[in-house]
This record gives C-alpha cells, structure tokens and sequence, in this order.
C-alpha cells in the first residue's frame, strides 16, 4: 500500500486547482473571442467574411467547449462546459484582456484576432509536448484549426494594410489601439511558471520571440508599422477586466441567467 | 430484427465486419453523398461476441455542428443492429486529417462537385499562400479562392476563371 503524506497530497491538490485555473486561461480565452466574432453575423461587410468570421467563432468556440470540459473534470466539483461558460461572472473568466475588446470595424477585429491567432499558433504549438497528455491532444487539433484561422486574418491584413489609403489609415489605427493588449500574452505570472515547471505548458518567455517574428514579417508584407511597446498591466488572465466583459457575458448569459437550464 | 443475436456463433471479426457495413451507411449530414467511414472519422470498431463494440468516433473539426448529428445516427445505426450496448468512444488524438478521407471518399467528392483535399500539406511554412486546386467540373486549374471559408467549417469557397462556375474546396487540414 502507498502512503501519502498529508504535504504530498496538499501538492497534489495544488497543482490540481493550478491546472484548472490554467485551462480556464486558455479556455477562456478562446470562448470570449468566439463570443466576439459570432456578433458579426449578419453584419460582416460581405457574405464571404459573415461565413469566415462564424466559421472561426465556431471552431473556438468548439476549442473552449473540449477545454472548459476538462477543467471542469479537473476542478472536481461536477461543472461542466455550461456551467462554467454560463454561470461565472466576470471576475471568474481568465481570458487575455486583448480577447474581450470590442469588434470596432472591421479592420480592428481583424487585428484582434490576427494578433491572437498568432498568440494561439505559438500556445498551442508549444502544448504539444504537454506532460498533460489530454492538453496536448486538443492542442493538436486546434492548432491544425489555428493555421486556418491564421491564413484568413493574415490575408486580410495584407489586403487592408496594402490596399486603399483609407484601409491602410484603418488598420494602422486599429493596431495602435490593440497593441498596448499584447504586453499581456507574454507576461508570465506565478502560474504559468507553475504550469511550465510541471511541464504542462511551454514557457512564455520562449513563445514571445516567435511570435514577435511572425508577426513582424505580416506586418512587412501589409506594408505597416509595428507600434512602440505599450508596458501597461493588463491582468485579463488574473480575472481583473476592462469594463467590455461584463457587458459582454451580460448578453451571452442572458438566457441561462433567466431560464437556468433551459435546453434547446 | 436484431441481426446481431442471431446465430449465436458469430466470429468477433464478422460482428466488426457488420458494424463496418453498418456505418459505412451513416451519411455525414452536410455532404450526405459521403459516409462517416469514407470521412475516415471512424477510426476503430473493436470487440467480440463477449464484450461490448467499441467504437472510436474523431470530429472533424473541434467546432463542427454535425459531429453530435453525427454521434446519434451512429448509434441509431448500431442499434438498429442490435448492438445496444455499444460503447461510442471519443477519439481526439491524432487529430483527423483530411488525409484520411478515403479514395472512395474523395471520388464521390468530385462527382459531388467538390474537390477533393489536396494531401496533407498545412506545413506552418504554408500559412499565407492557399494550395492550387483543379476545378472539379472542368479541371481547369485557372481558379481563384474566393474565401477561405465556405458554406461548412470544412470547405472553402472557389471559382474556376475557365468554366466561370463557382465551387467549394474540401479544405485539406
């Protein structure tokens, strides 16, 4: 028979609730940011992009809903997907403050999520070789989905970048508004060292010089500047938001919120 | 008539056997020309006459509305055959891929009008530069993506500049 002390079984505990904090990190992140994109439908600028913009909003919302059911499992206190997407306020959702922004024009909502699709490209890259061998299954298909996301985002920030003087006054300005959000995507905190000592995540500070690559070279090719660096502490991740999410969840949860349970 | 119950003595590869023929009816709900087997999205049947079926189901695509249509008409399908018990099992890694579509599958693709995946290739090396694709009508390979998302989560949206017809392209993933 195997003993374990009461200090082992505090750490497994611990580690545990880090891992559920964690995973609602990237959980949430992504269902927030699908949230955000399904707003577009019926009002994109053309059929095409309604569908392209709902066909990405489907797929995060299909990578939140693997993950907040694992975090679920691992918290152990039997929420499931809907509950944790639909019954926790603001101060309980840990997604990246970049994620929440409003859609604006279309030329922000294409920074937002070109910016965020390379965040994710480099995330889930780096969570294939997860010690969590159930993280690293649903990064890997995410990332396969991320790629996609990439391509379109990308490609519409080197036609709007490279295209009319309007469309290139737009999105520059769209860039310098969202900038200032990324310093977050690659500050570290206690638990994401946590989760990189445990082998569970890759290390931010090794994703950051990737992305800064990719995204330098988009950038480039769309003919645009990279604003300067913007160190300000947003703690989207840390359940501290701008005053956009609880509007947001306000409408998202509005119909749990009122009918709690009520099914299709 | 349960089929399944009848002559007791069956071999565990012939009740796989009839589970295979089972699904290789169950049509994907959005290109109802081809099965869940020709989308390679099963990806086992395992079992005996003993023990339960096992069957390993992987979705397409994390968000896909069909994959929950798909798991009931599964089921229907194995309960039609008397397989009540059969355990559906979630698969998600590997990841699907395209490339398991099968020869069968991406022929009924083109007669479709769709046209088929190209082989794997969504190397991260690829990411702003779309793969060339033939039109499945007239073969032209003069065609024009016109968006990177079609009328599914799987397709993308094209038109041929030869035959001026516009066609959807079974995304390779």
């Amino acid at each position: 028979m195997s003993l374990v002390t009461p200090a082992e079984a505090a750490r497994d505990q611990s580690l545990q609730d880090a891992r559920f904090r964690y995973l609602l990190r990237l959980a949430d992140t992504s269902l927030v940011l699908g949230q955000r994109l399904g707003e577009w439908v019926g009002h994109a600028p053309a059929l095409e992009e309604d569908l392209g913009l709902a066909n990405l909003a489907l797929d995060l919302i299909g990578q939140a809903r693997l993950l907040l059911t694992y975090a679920g499992e691992t918290e152990g206190k039997g929420r499931d997907e809907d509950v944790l997407a639909f019954l926790r306020d603001a101060p309980d959702f840990a997604n990246l403050t970049l994620a929440e922004q409003p859609n604006g024009d279309f030329a922000h909502t294409i920074v937002r999520q070109w910016l965020l699709d390379a965040w994710q490209l480099e995330m889930y890259e780096g969570l294939l070789g997860s010690a969590d061998s159930r993280l690293a299954a649903i990064a890997a298909k995410a990332l396969k989905e991320t790629r996609y996301h990439y391509r379109f985002s990308g490609g519409w920030l080197v036609r709007l970048g490279d295209g009319t003087a309007e469309s290139q006054r737009r999105v520059q300005e769209a860039l310098e508004g969202l900038w200032r959000f990324t310093d977050e995507l690659f500050a570290a905190d206690e638990l994401d060292e946590q989760m990189a000592a445990a082998g569970i995540a890759p290390r931010l500070a090794e994703l950051q010089p990737r992305w800064s690559a990719r995204v330098d070279q988009t950038l480039h090719e769309a003919r645009l500047q990279r604003p300067a660096e913007q160190r300000f502490p947003w703690h989207g991740k840390r359940g501290v938001h701008t005053e956009h999410l609880g509007h947001m969840l306000a409408e998202m949860q509005h119909l749990q919120r009122t009918y709690p349970g009520a099914q299709w | 008539m349960s089929v399944a119950n009848q002559p007791a003595a069956r071999s565990s590869q012939e009740h796989q056997r009839l589970a295979w023929d089972a699904l290789r009816t169950v049509m994907d709900p959005e290109i109802p020309i081809l099965s869940v087997v020709d989308l390679g999205i099963v990806r086992y049947v395992r079992g005996s006459r003993d023990q339960p079926l096992h069957v390993g189901i992987t979705p397409t695509y994390s968000g896909c509305p069909a994959t929950e249509m798909i798991r009931r008409a599964v089921r229907e399908a194995l309960d039609q055959l008397g397989y009540q018990d059969a355990v559906l099992e979630e698969v998600l890694s590997p990841p699907w891929t395209s490339d398991w579509v099968t020869d069968e599958g991406r022929r009924k693709l083109e007669s479709f009008g769709i046209a088929a995946p190209a082989r794997a290739l969504s190397s991260p090396r690829h990411l702003l530069h779309p793969p060339v694709v033939a039109c499945p009508r007239c073969g032209s390979r003069a065609t024009d993506r016109v968006s990177e998302f079609g009328s599914t989560p799987c397709k993308a949206h094209y038109r041929c500049t030869s035959c001026l017809e516009p066609f959807d392209y079974f995304k390779c993933i």
